[in-house]
């Protein structure tokens, strides 16, 4: 996914008063996850090795958001500014695959 | 328009569950959630009688609990149909989390309740603490008196609840046994009438609509989450109005009129009793009593708590001299129940306002007879006369 692609047109208007915001909290369209960007809540960050992986998207279907990328339903790569750390990718991905490892960004 | 006017021939012998579920029948929602509970069980038992009859086209899905029940009517409103539930007492309590979801997502889901009281000890008679502890859960709230209000108020419900400038659940209340189960003469509309009525209902966001994609329910912190809350204070204050005008509508179509409340013998009256539901029927008896013996006493029905009609109830009770207010609920606060507090909140800025005493009163079912009412006179009469209020919790009808 390309940068572009990240920035969407929110429908609500930033900082918008009561008066202007729909209802309920309902955000009156999709697909606005790709503007708010999980990946600063990380502190281990997922190393995918290419080598190993046998593309068969355990980590993609387990994600809880959006940061396993595909492309022709093969496993391509991590978008990091989606991903919280949570490692469930790694831990997900085939014991005798391991494609996938946490690391501390700290350490 | 000319009113219909309907002869007593023309009405039907039922109790108030079965008038509520006739309503539910006649307004035909598209998705009922429901699980059984005393005494309101009934209302849905009877509502899936008319489900196998293929008497409505409702989707029925009996869930495994009252916070599934309330979770799943949610669901289904944010998905774009009208649905509706049913419960009493410890269904509501385990509804609670859910109903905050239900108005702060702006489903305006119709809910009848049939008003019991609360464990422990366990009960399964009337009283209000089962929906009083849900009155600040963002739910209008209506109190019949009896089966036909019951009928009339869920009717009117379907459209204060969907009206644009409202878009808040409702729940609508009768007094459980007393009413649930209580055969009267009821009125009942055509169900075409019905429909004409409530119209149908178009969702401004429905999420199965894929082509134009939502989010409900998403995480709303420090930046938005004052402005939605903002936005219910708003619609329950736009509620007056809709209640109002959808009672106007009503009226034209039944001869029956409705609004805030009911007084009655209220305009000359010195001393008045403030009750809702089926006791304002011993109320209401008990001043006419009382009237021909001379005392100047009226009394003041409240149908609608939420939103609480605190300017309206002053201006109907600043001349009376004394008011006792009734709770059939005490918040436990040491101070008497949710009405009383409410209502002397209302005159707190008023010069001229009624000295005021507030009564707990039929607690677990407990009976309020005539001569309990007349007592409560009495002590008006008495807080006139000397100029004393004295206490000003008291508790009717409980054994010292
Ligand atoms: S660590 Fe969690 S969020 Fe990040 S890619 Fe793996 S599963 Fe997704
Ligand atoms: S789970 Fe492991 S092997 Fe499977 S696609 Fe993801 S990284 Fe590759």
């Amino acid at each position: 996914m390309s940068a572009g692609e990240k920035v969407i047109t929110n429908p609500v208007k930033a900082n918008a008063g009561w008066k202007e915001l729909p209802i309920g909290g309902i955000i009156p369209q999709g697909g606005t996850a790709r503007g708010f960007f999980t990946g600063g809540w990380r502190s281990l960050t997922p190393v995918w090795d290419a080598e190993k992986c046998i593309s068969c998207l355990q980590c993609w279907i387990f994600c809880p958001d959006m940061a396993i990328q595909v492309e022709g339903g093969k496993m391509v790569g991590i978008d990091l500014d989606y991903c919280k750390g949570c490692g469930i990718c790694a831990a997900a991905c085939p014991p005798r695959t391991a494609a996938i490892k946490m690391v501390n960004e700290g350490a | 328009m000319a009113v219909k006017q309907k002869t007593v021939a023309e009405s039907h012998a039922i109790t108030g569950n079965e008038a509520v579920a006739y309503a539910m029948r006649q307004i035909n929602p598209d998705v009922v959630a429901a699980y059984p509970i005393t005494p309101a069980t009934e209302i849905v038992q009877i509502f899936s009688n008319y489900h196998a009859d293929g008497l409505v086209d409702t989707e029925m899905v009996l869930v495994e609990s009252e916070h599934s029940a309330m979770s799943a009517t949610i669901g289904a409103s944010a998905a774009g149909s009208r649905a509706m539930t049913a419960t009493s007492s410890q269904g509501l309590l385990l509804m609670h989390e859910m109903l905050y979801v239900a108005s702060g997502t702006r489903t305006p889901i119709v809910m009848p309740v049939v008003n019991r009281a609360v464990s422990a000890p366990l009960n399964i008679h009337c009283d209000h603490s089962d929906t009083m502890g849900s009155r600040d859960s963002g739910w209008i709230q209506l109190y019949g008196e009896n089966a036909q209000e019951g009928y009339d108020n869920l009717i009117q419900s379907i459209r204060i609840a969907e009206h644009p400038d409202v878009m808040l659940p409702v729940m609508t209340m009768t007094d459980g046994f007393i009413t649930s189960h209580g055969m009267e003469n009821v009125f009942l509309l055509e169900d075409e009438e019905v429909q004409a009525f409530i119209g149908g209902f178009k969702a401004a966001y429905p999420l199965l609509d894929t082509d134009n994609p939502v989010t409900f329910g998403p995480v709303d912190f420090t930046d938005y989450y004052f402005e939605h809350r903002r936005q219910v204070f708003e619609a329950m204050v736009n509620a007056k109005q809709v209640i109002l005008d959808v009672a106007k509508e009503y009226e034209r179509l039944t001869g029956r009129s409705y609004g805030f409340f009911e007084t009655y013998r209220l305009d000359d009256a010195e001393m008045a009793i403030v009750v809702l539901s089926s006791a304002a029927g011993t109320t209401r008896f008990v001043v006419d009593q009382l009237r021909k013996q001379g005392m100047k006493v009226g009394m003041l029905k409240l149908r609608v708590f939420r939103p609480f009609p605190a300017t309206e109830l002053v201006e109907a009770l600043k001349h009376v001299g004394a008011i006792a207010i009734m709770d059939r609920a005490d918040s436990l606060s040491g101070e008497g129940g949710p009405v009383g507090a409410e209502l002397r909140a209302a005159f707190y800025n008023e010069e001229k306002r009624p000295k005021a005493v507030n009564y707990i009163y039929g607690l677990g079912g407990r009976d309020v007879t005539i001569h309990h009412i007349e007592s409560v006179y009495k002590d008006l009469a008495n807080i006139l006369e000397t100029g004393v209020v004295g206490p000003t919790v008291r508790h009717l009808g409980v054994r010292e």
